[in-house]
């Protein structure tokens, strides 16, 4: 049943090799107005790794996850999420958007943010209840921010914020965790507790990317990397695809060289 | 004899002032309660938007079937809201312009147009006129066949209740249900809508379901209290309770709460205000309970406990 609805949707079926992966991406393609914000673009990311989508302003990224995940319509391309699609694996998949993209003025306390993660173990027509507030403490306490659970979300800085978006994806407890730009605007002590969290995931087996703007951290916190510019320049594990020669590819004349020189690639 | 007075004057309440005190509390109610949301999406003006085009639906209702009875007038301004809401979307889409832009340019050309049409054809003869649009009529919603309290308990008495109200009270149960089974969705959408698409909350039936139950509390509402009332229930309600509390219930219930005194403070200073200050006449009660309403909003601007939030963050 499900293999004929494979094929009915793409008129293809994906190669045996990366059927179950977390993330198989085919073509995609999504477009606002006329000019496509990502055009056919590959990717294949493996379980357990922890990659870094890479790309100057305006390359895409967000867009790809948001395409991914049919959080924007895509104009053609097929996504599989550890082999199926999406709407049947929603569950094993966490998603944080970006901080920016919301309004920290919405009438709630920390603690209903992070509740919103256990939206799947409600049920229907139910509402939260107390079992739901103590899983939900127990992942402001991973990130740090359990002391803030009663503040209003538009008193915290831009650094406890991101945390609470982390926490409130900690509380899907999902494989496979999909997070654009977690350390945008964020202080150093916000930076090194997600980076944490994140090897923490990883280390239990769990699968992260990041749409990430900081090329001199890229070695230190992933291993894989996939270069986006509007097209996908290079996709791999750092050690040889996070080189000068596609940084100068996905970056064109914005990147200069003695910048490249200072980060340290393979 | 002063207990002839008091039963003389309960009489007298319960026929004249109960009746559109309660409709007008249940109009109130019923916009306030998806105004929380519109408002948090920044979607206010769609309450306005769908108010404003309720004039040009009921008048081709009229010029259709020929009647002004409830039912025709009510599905003719439906029909106007839901084309109104696809214009608003078209000329977000091919025009490019901002959403607020596109109803502002939506409902007041649906509303000219119904004006329009309201002088160039023949319905002298009945009573629609913009007056009645804008106002309401919730003054002559009395009980004929109320004699005293004791009428709430005659059957035959309740028969005869004005229609408005048990329309208007079966609207409000519908709202009310809509927003109490759909909570965790309206409010995770409301919050963060990529989030919500991505936990499989499906958010444009859920956006949907929202417009249609502001539409239904417009038209509804439209009809008894006329569009003044229900475009400030929409906003000032909402907006004074999110200035009383920090979250999304309390803001709810808080806005439950100054609907209800708008409705029944206005409604009580129109009609016996102007005589405190010797006047014979009452003035408009639909005009004073949006008055009421934005004078609660200018009080919570000024005394809310959560009125500094804006722009006041923490650093960590």
């Amino acid at each position: 049943m499900s293999s004929a609805k494979l094929v009915a949707e793409s008129g293809k079926i994906l190669d045996v090799a990366s059927k179950d992966a977390p993330l198989t991406v085919r073509g995609l393609t999504v477009s606002y107005g006329n000019k496509p914000a990502v055009f056919s673009v590959d990717a294949s990311i493996p379980a357990g790794s922890m990659t870094a989508i890479i790309g100057p302003n305006g390359a895409g990224k967000s867009t790809f996850l948001k395409g991914a995940l049919g959080v924007v319509p895509r104009l053609s391309g097929e996504v599989r999420i550890f082999g199926k699609l999406f709407e049947d694996a929603r569950d094993r998949v966490a998603y944080v958007p970006q901080r920016a993209s919301v309004d920290w003025d919405f009438p709630a306390r920390v603690i209903d943010v992070v509740l919103m993660g256990l939206y799947g173990s409600v049920g229907l027509f139910r509402l939260w209840r107390a079992r739901h507030r103590e899983q939900a403490m127990d992942c402001l306490k991973r990130v740090g921010m359990a002391d803030f659970a009663d503040r209003q979300i538009g008193q915290l800085s831009g650094g406890q914020q991101q945390r609470v978006f982390l926490a409130r994806a900690l509380a899907q407890n999902a494989e496979f965790y999909l997070l654009d730009e977690p350390f945008a605007g964020v202080d150093a002590a916000t930076e090194r507790a997600i980076v944490s969290v994140l090897k923490e995931l990883k280390s239990e087996g769990r699968t992260v990317v990041c749409v990430h703007h900081d090329l001199s951290t890229v070695a230190e916190y992933f291993d894989r990397v996939l270069l986006i510019n509007v097209r996908r320049i290079a996709e791999g594990p750092v050690e040889t695809t996070f080189t000068a020669e596609n940084l100068q590819e996905t970056y064109g004349g914005r990147l200069a060289a003695t910048h490249i020189d200072e980060l340290h690639l393979a | 004899m002063i207990d002839d007075l008091i039963t003389a004057l309960g009489a007298e309440f319960v026929q004249l002032s109960l009746t559109p005190i309660v409709i007008g509390t249940l109009a109130a109610i019923a916009c306030a309660l998806p105004g929380n949301f519109l408002l948090l999406r920044r979607q206010a003006l769609i309450g306005d938007a769908i108010s404003h085009v309720v004039l040009p639906g009921i008048v081709a209702a009229f010029l259709v079937t020929g009647t002004i009875t409830a039912v025709p007038m009510m599905l003719g301004a439906g029909a106007a809201a839901i084309i109104a809401v696809a214009m608003i979307e078209i000329v977000k889409r091919l025009g490019r312009v901002e959403p607020g832009a596109a109803m502002g340019l939506v409902f007041t050309t649906l509303f000219a147009a119904g004006v329009l049409f309201l002088e160039i054809t023949d319905t002298s003869s009945v009573h629609i006129d913009v007056q009645h649009a804008l106002l309401g009529n919730l003054e002559s919603l009395i009980w004929f066949d109320a004699e005293g309290w004791g009428s709430l308990l005659d059957p035959a008495a309740l028969a005869t209740l004005p229609p408005q109200l048990p329309r208007l009270a079966v609207v409000l149960v519908g709202i009310g249900l809509f927003i109490f089974l759909f909570w965790k969705e309206l409010k995770i959408s409301t919050f963060d809508a990529a989030f919500a698409g991505a936990i499989g909350i499906r958010t444009r039936v859920l956006g949907f379901a929202l417009v249609v139950a502001t539409a239904v509390a417009a038209v509804a509402a439209f009809d008894a209290v006329g569009s003044i009332i229900v475009i400030a229930m929409f906003v000032c309600p909402p907006a004074s309770a999110r200035l009383m509390t920090n979250q999304l219930a309390r803001q709810v219930g808080w806005s439950v709460v100054f609907a209800t005194i708008s409705a029944i403070l206005g409604y009580v200073l129109a009609g016996y205000g102007p005589g405190w200050f010797g006047s014979p006449y009452a003035v408009s009660a639909a005009g004073m309970i949006a008055t009421v309403s934005g004078v609660i909003l200018i009080l919570t601007c000024l005394f809310g406990p959560q009125r500094k939030r804006v722009g006041q963050q923490a650093e960590a």
